[in-house]
C-alpha cells in the first residue's frame, strides 16, 4: 500500500485502468482503496467527470458501501465476526474484551493509530467460530489472548 | 512422498500454513523428499487442518494438525492418524456430486478436474440444442441453492427466449449469510466447477458474458477463482471459441464492498453497474430486464456448481436423489456451536435432528441443544421439538422456516434468545438499503420495541407482532420481509424469555 498523498495523475491513472471494463465505479474505488488505504475525497470529483456522474452520485455510491474509506484505518485492522455462528461460540465476549484492551469502540482506532477494529458479518468460517481476521490474516476459534498476541507481535 | 496439506481458508484459519512450514523444515532436517499438493478442503472443519500422505493404499489422513505432530508424520503410529480418508464415516455418509472434486484435486490443477470427471458435462452439452440445455435442467429438477429454490431451468428458458442483442449469466457469490460457507468452500477448492457450470448455462441461454459477484470478505476465494479463470481461459475452456464449439464466453470477477443486501439479487445487479445496491422493485424481472438493462441469469454459486455433473451424469440420475420436489443433493453447511461442523452434502431429506445430533455431534460446549437457526441470519430459529423435520424446502416451509443456503447455526442452552431477535432487527437495520419503509424504519423500531421488552413492558410484545406483520408483508426483498423469521421463531418458541406467556405469542 502507498501511504503518500497522491496527484490528480495518480489517481486518474486509477480510473483510467478500470475504464475498460462494464460497470467500473466500484472496481476504481477498490483500486483506489487498495493502493491508499482509503479513497481520498480529492478523487470524488476525478471519478464523476470521467464517468459523467455528478459528484452526489459518486459520494452516494461510496457511502453506501461499508467498506470504503473516507480517511485510512489504523496501521492493523482486526475484524471480528459479529454474526449468529460467531456470537453461538461467544464472539460478544470476545469483541468485548478486545475493544476493552485497546479502549475503543466498533469502527474506532487506537490514539496512536496502531490499531482499528471493525465488526464483519461472517468470514465463512462459521464452523469454526468465533472468527476474526488482522490484516489479510484469518483466524479461526478466535480468542482475546491470541488476538492480543498477534496485536503485541506487530509495530 | 506426497503430502495434501488444504489451502481452503478454514483450514489456513485453523494454521494450515504452519502445518506447511513445519512440513517442510521436517523433511529437510530428515533428507526426505517431500511433495507438498494442495487441495481444498474435505469438509470435515473440526480436523481442520487435516493432512493427507498418500499411500498405496490410498490417501491417509491425520488431524487436527499442528506444528507439533508434523515430525510423527514421518514415523510409524501417529496419535492423529484417523485411517483412509474415502474410509471415514463423514465421507462414507456423502453423496458428493456437487463436491465430488472438493478436497480432492489441487484446486488449480484443470489436468486433475479433467481427470476427475471435468468437462465431460461441457462438452455434452456442446453437442446439445440450448433448448435441449434448458431441458435437461429442468428434467434435474435443479432449484436456486440460494434460498429462494425457484426452478433453475425456468429461470434459464426465460432468458432462452428474451430477444437481445447481449445476455449476462451472473453468479451470485455474496454468501453473505453466517452458519453458510458451501459457496467459499467450492470457490476455493474446486473453482472449475463453477467456471464449467457458468459456460453451461451461457450455451444454454446464447449469454456470452459472466461475471461472478464475490463478497469482499473471501479474498481467498476472489485469488483462486481469478486464477482458475486465467487458466480456464488460456487453455481455451473460456473465450472466443469455448472448447472448440464455436461459442463465445468468458467471465469475470467482481468484488463486492461489504454490503449484506447485495446477496439480494437486483441489489447485486445495481451494484454490479457501479449503483448504490439498492433493491429494485421486480417486474422487470432479471431474466428479462437484469444487468445492465439485459436478458439476465442470477443464480447462486451452487446451483451453477451442480450444472457440471447434471450434465455428466444425467438429469435423471440427478433428480433420482432428493425428496418430493426438493430433487438432488444439499451441501449441508453444520456450524456454531456444534462438536463436528463442516460440510455435508447429501440428498435432500435428512432429518434436522439427525444432522445436528448424528452428525454435528450435539454442541460444542457440551451443553443442550436449544435452537437451530437454519438458512442464515434471516431464518427463523427452530427448537429441538422440531427435530423430526425432513431437511426440504417445502417441509421446512410448513414450520415457518427455511432452508435458505442450508446453513445450520446451532445454539446450547445458554443463548440469550431475546438478545438474537434483538441482533436480527440490530442487523436488518445496518445493512437495510433504505429503500422501503417497513424494512429501513421497521428494523430501527424492532430494536427499540425489543429493547422495551427486555425493560420488562410484555406490552410491547404485540407491538412487535404487528410490526412483523407490516416488515413481511411490506418489504421489497428477503432483507426487510425475513427478519421477522428469526424474530417471531423466538418470542414463538421462548416466550418466557420475553416475559409473555405462551398463550400471548401465538
Amino acid at each position: 500500500m502507498r501511504h503518500s498523498h497522491p496527484t490528480s495523475e495518480d489517481l486518474q491513472a486509477l480510473i483510467d485502468a478500470q475504464m475498460p471494463l462494464e460497470g467500473p465505479l466500484l472496481p476504481i474505488l477498490h483500486a483506489i482503496q487498495e493502493a491508499y488505504g482509503h479513497v481520498p475525497e480529492a478523487a470524488l470529483p476525478l471519478i464523476a467527470e470521467t464517468l459523467n456522474l455528478t459528484q452526489a452520485e459518486v459520494h452516494g455510491v461510496m457511502s453506501f458501501y461499508h467498506d470504503f474509506r473516507k480517511a485510512p484505518a489504523g496501521r492493523h485492522v482486526v475484524k471480528i465476526c459479529r454474526a449468529e455462528a460467531c456470537q453461538s461460540m461467544g464472539a460478544g465476549a470476545l469483541s468485548d474484551a478486545v475493544l476493552e484492551k485497546l479502549g475503543i469502540g466498533w469502527g474506532g482506532t487506537t490514539a496512536d493509530g496502531r490499531v482499528t477494529v471493525e465488526a464483519v458479518y461472517c468470514l465463512g468460517l462459521c464452523a469454526c467460530a468465533p472468527a476474526a481476521m488482522i490484516g489479510d490474516r484469518l483466524i479461526g476459534r478466535a480468542d482475546a489472548a491470541r488476538i492480543d498476541a498477534e496485536l503485541e507481535g506487530a509495530a | 512422498m506426497k503430502i495434501w496439506v488444504p489451502m481452503d481458508s478454514a483450514a489456513k484459519a485453523l494454521g494450515a500454513e504452519a502445518v506447511v512450514a513445519a512440513i517442510r523444515a521436517e523433511a529437510d532436517k530428515r533428507g526426505i523428499e517431500v511433495e507438498i499438493a494442495r487441495n481444498g478442503s474435505r469438509g470435515m472443519i473440526w480436523l481442520e487442518p487435516l493432512v493427507e500422505v498418500e499411500t498405496p493404499e490410498g490417501r491417509m489422513a491425520f488431524g487436527p494438525m499442528t506444528p507439533a505432530d508434523v515430525s510423527a508424520l514421518f514415523e510409524d503410529g501417529h496419535e492423529k492418524a484417523l485411517g483412509l480418508t474415502d474410509e471415514l464415516d463423514w465421507m462414507k455418509r456423502q453423496t458428493r456430486l456437487t463436491f465430488a472434486r472438493c478436497g480432492l484435486t489441487d484446486p488449480l490443477s484443470l489436468e486433475q478436474y479433467e481427470a476427475h470427471g471435468g468437462l465431460a458435462g461441457l462438452r455434452r452439452a456442446i453437442g446439445m440444442t440450448a433448448e435441449a440445455i434448458i431441458d435437461e435442467v429442468k428434467l434435474s429438477g435443479l432449484r436456486g441453492r440460494g434460498g429462494a429454490g425457484f426452478p433453475t431451468g425456468i429461470k434459464w428458458d426465460t432468458v432462452r427466449m428474451a430477444h437481445a442483442d447481449r445476455k449476462y449469466i451472473v453468479c451470485n457469490a455474496d454468501e453473505g449469510d453466517s452458519g453458510t460457507f458451501a459457496d467459499r468452500m467450492i470457490m476455493e477448492g474446486d473453482p472449475f466447477c463453477l467456471i464449467e457450470g457458468m459456460a453451461i448455462a451461457g450455451l444454454g441461454c446464447h449469454a456470452e458474458k459472466g461475471f461472478v459477484y464475490l463478497r469482499s470478505e473471501y479474498p481467498d476465494a476472489i485469488a483462486v477463482l481469478s486464477r482458475a479463470i486465467e487458466i480456464a481461459r488460456a487453455a481455451g475452456v473460456l473465450g472466443a471459441d469455448v472448447l472448440g464449439s464455436g461459442h463465445a464466453f468468458d467471465m469475470e470477477v467482481r468484488v463486492g464492498a461489504g454490503a449484506y443486501v447485495c446477496g439480494e439479487e437486483t441489489s447485486l445487479l445495481n451494484s454490479l453497474e457501479g449503483k448504490r445496491g439498492v433493491v429494485r422493485a421486480k417486474p422487470p424481472l432479471p431474466a428479462l430486464e437484469g444487468a445492465f438493462g439485459k436478458p439476465t441469469v442470477v443464480n447462486n454459486v451452487i446451483s451453477l456448481a451442480t450444472v457440471p455433473v447434471i450434465f455428466e451424469k444425467g438429469a435423471e440420475h440427478y433428480a433420482n436423489f432428493g425428496l418430493g420436489r426438493s430433487k438432488g443433493t444439499i451441501p449441508l453447511q453444520i456450524a456454531g456451536n456444534v462438536r463436528h461442523g463442516g460440510l455435508f452434502e447429501t440428498a435432500f431429506g435428512m432429518s434436522l435432528g439427525q444432522i445436528v445430533e448424528d452428525l454435528g455431534g450435539g454442541t460444542a460446549s457440551g451443553r443442550a441443544v436449544k435452537a437451530v437457526q437454519v438458512g442464515g441470519p434471516l431464518g427463523a430459529y427452530l427448537s429441538p421439538d422440531q427435530f423430526d423435520t425432513p431437511f426440504g424446502y417445502e417441509e421446512f416451509d410448513g414450520q415457518g422456516a427455511l432452508i435458505g443456503h442450508a446453513g445450520l447455526v446451532v445454539f446450547d442452552d445458554s443463548a440469550d434468545m431475546l438478545g438474537m431477535a434483538r441482533f436480527a432487527m440490530e442487523f436488518c437495520a445496518v445493512e437495510s438499503c433504505g429503500k422501503c419503509t417497513p424494512c429501513r424504519i421497521g428494523a430501527v423500531r424492532g430494536v427499540e420495541t425489543l429493547d422495551r421488552i427486555a425493560a420488562g413492558d410484555a406490552e410491547a410484545i404485540p407491538l412487535l407482532i404487528d410490526l412483523c406483520e407490516t416488515m413481511q408483508d411490506g418489504s421489497l426483498c428477503a432483507l426487510g420481509g425475513f427478519t421477522p423469521y428469526p424474530v417471531m421463531s423466538a418470542l414463538r418458541l421462548f416466550p418466557e424469555e420475553f416475559g409473555a406467556v405462551r398463550e400471548a405469542a401465538e
